[in-house]
């Protein structure tokens, strides 16, 4: 399912690329993109406007595709600045279970996102290519790659690391240290890895989906980009929508209201928005709301990593939260004392929430340990997990009442979001 | 003459002297590391008592060669304080003191200036206390027969014993602290809902 | 320009020498890890600052410039 929009003001004749959608979807929906039809739909990737592709990726506005949104041009010109190597990492780790848009834009368009590789790689003089991905997706990927090298199309060689299976592995800093070999766990910043990363050098860590739209902006330019989504956060996204008959990537513009993404049929009691890291929204609120930060953010949402999950009326919330915060607790990294600490204490308040009986103390020992950890770790997975567990608080309250005198409105104990079975157990796991 | 014999006197008096300081700085060095505490100080007593009878034990071994050097009896060459084996005197027992003064300075240049270095090179350097004791031990029970009978004798067993026993408390404490998949596992364990006051530490 | 406080999270462990030294601009937690006051540290209060920051065992606690940009922590 894709939205398409005509927009009549656009002069930017593009080849055969219509100012509509799909943008980064395949034409054929389910129809992966080879070499072939990749060049017969966008040509060869334009290198020879290094210079060139910085204001552009500036004047298009696009901004970070994997959750935090930061301004892309920002980024790129602060590791071009840098003298000496540099290094470029395609980040396709997608370590949020509820998002399945990295792996399925690498089967379906991966030469996108190689292309967008190379021409931010030239873009700031890297001189090392890393994709950092799925081992689901590898030997695909590792097919493609030879096709390009084979076609002529790479100018730098891509060195291919597989990303275990852990929630923080996509993490900037957690995943420069994995690439140089260690556990898939943060560093303390500063100095953040724009400035020193893999192997001291200035490193750019961009999202799969980032990387695609700036190949397709190098050529077709920041006006078409424009042509979808408000003023200030133009272009199209991936998100990933999970309702009960199952979850589904969708190519969307931004800015479109988030009803159009629901099925009208589904009675859902709350949506969660973002990811694991994001916030839960009662229905009602979320009926009038667009997708877009400027509206989220006025509700303590954000668009995050794309995630769009409609919690059907017949579940339990505080049950899913439960599960999703206990989760959250044991991806902890285990270095920082406040999230060692109190993750694992707020799953298992959460926990007994979710059972039956009174606990008012419970309740009171979950919001102090949620302020104690609140910027207290090296990385952001306290403070996701704190905006996770505060609204879900808030939206599932009367579910909260409900449980404290032993019922639950629940009639269907089946999970719906997504969790993986593998708990860690070694320090191979972080590897 | 006296003075020479007062020199003498004085560089093994300073020499044990600071053969007791070493061993408690490095008991006290574990002590820091495990978090202990001592009865009754806080805990800033710890790290300030690790760190001022260092500095005392360096100049302990200051005076300890200075009288080496100036007793006339036997020459040894104030170099050979810091080059090993440089001496001609004992050659091998003195170049032991040689190598674990050069261990301590290198320990204490390094504090001294540990706020402007890298975390871990510091740390990596710090370990060479775990050699440099051993060394000046050798040392001493090698360099005069001092130590190798009498009450100085059990003075540097008791010593050697200290230290046993503080490095095998290191030891099973570093078997002990938790991998870190079983980190966040042992909090889930030791979780009572109603607050438990009990930290797990990395 | 005053300095402020940053503790490494993963360089401390909960050692409380810092809050010991200057209870004024640092507390700790139910576990035992700082709570350090994110203003500039006064500067009556300097040398203390720079006393904890040498004291601290695993150099966890510095001095940072304080417009120095606290970077928007990632992800």
């Amino acid at each position: 399912m894709t939205m398409t929009r005509l927009d009549d003001t656009t002069t930017e004749a593009a080849g055969n690329q219509a100012a509509g959608l799909p943008r980064l979807l395949p034409l054929v929906p389910g129809l992966p993109e080879d070499l072939r039809a990749h060049l017969a739909r966008h040509g060869r990737p334009p290198y020879g406007h290094k210079g060139q592709l910085i204001n552009a990726v500036q004047q298009a506005g696009l901004t970070g595709r994997g959750g935090a949104a930061f301004p892309v041009h920002r980024k790129l010109a602060i590791v071009a600045a840098a003298s000496g190597r540099t290094v470029i990492v395609a980040n396709g780790a997608e370590s949020e279970p509820a998002s399945h848009k990295d792996a399925l834009l690498l089967r379906a368009a991966p030469n996108l996102v190689l292309d967008g590789l190379q021409l931010a790689a030239e873009a700031i003089g890297a001189s090392d290519a890393h994709l950092f991905l799925h081992p689901d997706v590898s030997p695909e990927i590792t097919r493609a790659l030879a096709q390009r090298q084979a076609a002529g199309l790479d100018r730098l060689v891509v060195t291919i690391t597989e990303a275990p299976p852990r929630f923080l592995a996509g993490q900037e800093s957690a995943l420069v240290n994995r690439l140089a070999g260690g556990p898939a766990v943060p560093t303390f910043t500063p100095p953040r890895v724009t400035e020193r990363g893999l192997g001291g050098a200035p490193t750019l860590v961009q999202n799969v989906e980032t990387l695609a739209h700036l190949a397709l902006i190098a050529r077709y330019g920041p006006r078409w980009f424009r042509a979808l989504g408000t003023k200030n956060e133009p272009g199209s996204m991936l998100a990933t929508v999970h309702t009960e008959h199952g979850a589904q990537v969708i190519e969307a513009e931004l800015g479109i209201p988030l009803r159009n993404l629901l099925p009208a049929t589904q009675d859902s009691q709350a949506v969660l928005i973002g990811g694991f890291h994001g916030a839960w929204l009662p229905a009602s609120a979320v009926h009038g709301l667009t997708l877009d930060n400027a509206a989220l953010n006025n509700h303590g949402a954000a668009v995050g990593a794309g995630v769009i999950a409609a919690l059907p009326a017949d579940r339990c919330g505080l049950t899913e939260s439960a599960r999703v915060v206990h989760y959250l607790a044991t991806e902890s990294a285990g270095q920082c004392g406040p999230c060692l600490n109190g993750l694992p204490r707020m799953a298992a308040a959460l926990g007994v929430l979710a059972g039956s009986g009174h606990h008012s103390q419970v309740r009171k020992d979950l919001e102090r340990w949620a302020g104690l950890v609140t910027g207290r770790g090296a990385c952001n997975h306290p403070d996701g997990t704190v905006r996770f567990v505060r609204s879900a608080l808030t939206v599932f309250g009367p579910e909260i009442s409900l449980h404290a005198r032993g019922h639950c409105s629940a009639t269907n104990r089946k999970p719906f979001l997504p969790l993986p079975n593998a708990l860690p157990t070694s320090e191979e796991d972080w590897i | 003459m006296s003075g020479a014999t007062g020199f003498w006197y004085a560089s093994r008096a300073t020499g044990i002297l600071a053969l007791v300081l070493l061993t408690a700085v490095l008991v006290l060095g574990i002590l820091v590391n495990r978090q202990g505490r001592l009865p009754g100080l806080p805990r800033f007593a710890v790290t300030s008592l690790h760190r001022n009878i260092s500095l005392l034990a360096v100049a302990f071994i200051a005076v300890h060669v200075l009288t080496a050097v100036l007793d006339t009896f036997v020459s040894i060459p104030v170099l050979s304080s810091v080059i090993p084996f440089a001496s001609g005197y004992e050659r091998f027992w003195l170049g032991l003191g040689a190598i674990s003064f050069d261990l301590m300075l290198a320990m204490i240049i390094t504090s001294l200036v540990r706020g402007r270095l890298n975390r871990i090179l510091w740390r990596a350097i710090h370990l060479l206390a775990y050699l440099c004791w051993p060394v000046a031990f050798a040392h001493s029970i090698g360099s005069s027969k001092d130590l190798q009978h009498g009450w100085l004798l059990d003075l540097s067993i008791a010593c050697a014993l200290a230290v046993a026993a503080a490095v095998a408390w290191r030891l099973a404490s570093a078997a002990r602290q938790l991998p870190r998949a079983a980190r966040v596992a042992a909090v889930f364990a030791q979780h009572a809902p109603h607050g438990t006051r009990q930290r797990i530490s990395r | 320009m005053p300095d402020t406080l940053r503790v490494n999270p993963i360089a401390c462990t909960g050692h409380g020498v810092c809050a010991e030294l200057l209870p004024e601009l640092i507390a700790l937690d139910e576990w035992g890890y700082p709570i350090v006051d994110p203003h500039p540290v006064p500067p009556a209060l300097d040398t203390e600052a720079r006393r904890a920051v040498a004291a601290c065992p695993t150099l966890a606690l510095k001095l940072t410039r304080t417009d120095a940009p606290r970077p928007v922590r990632p992800k």
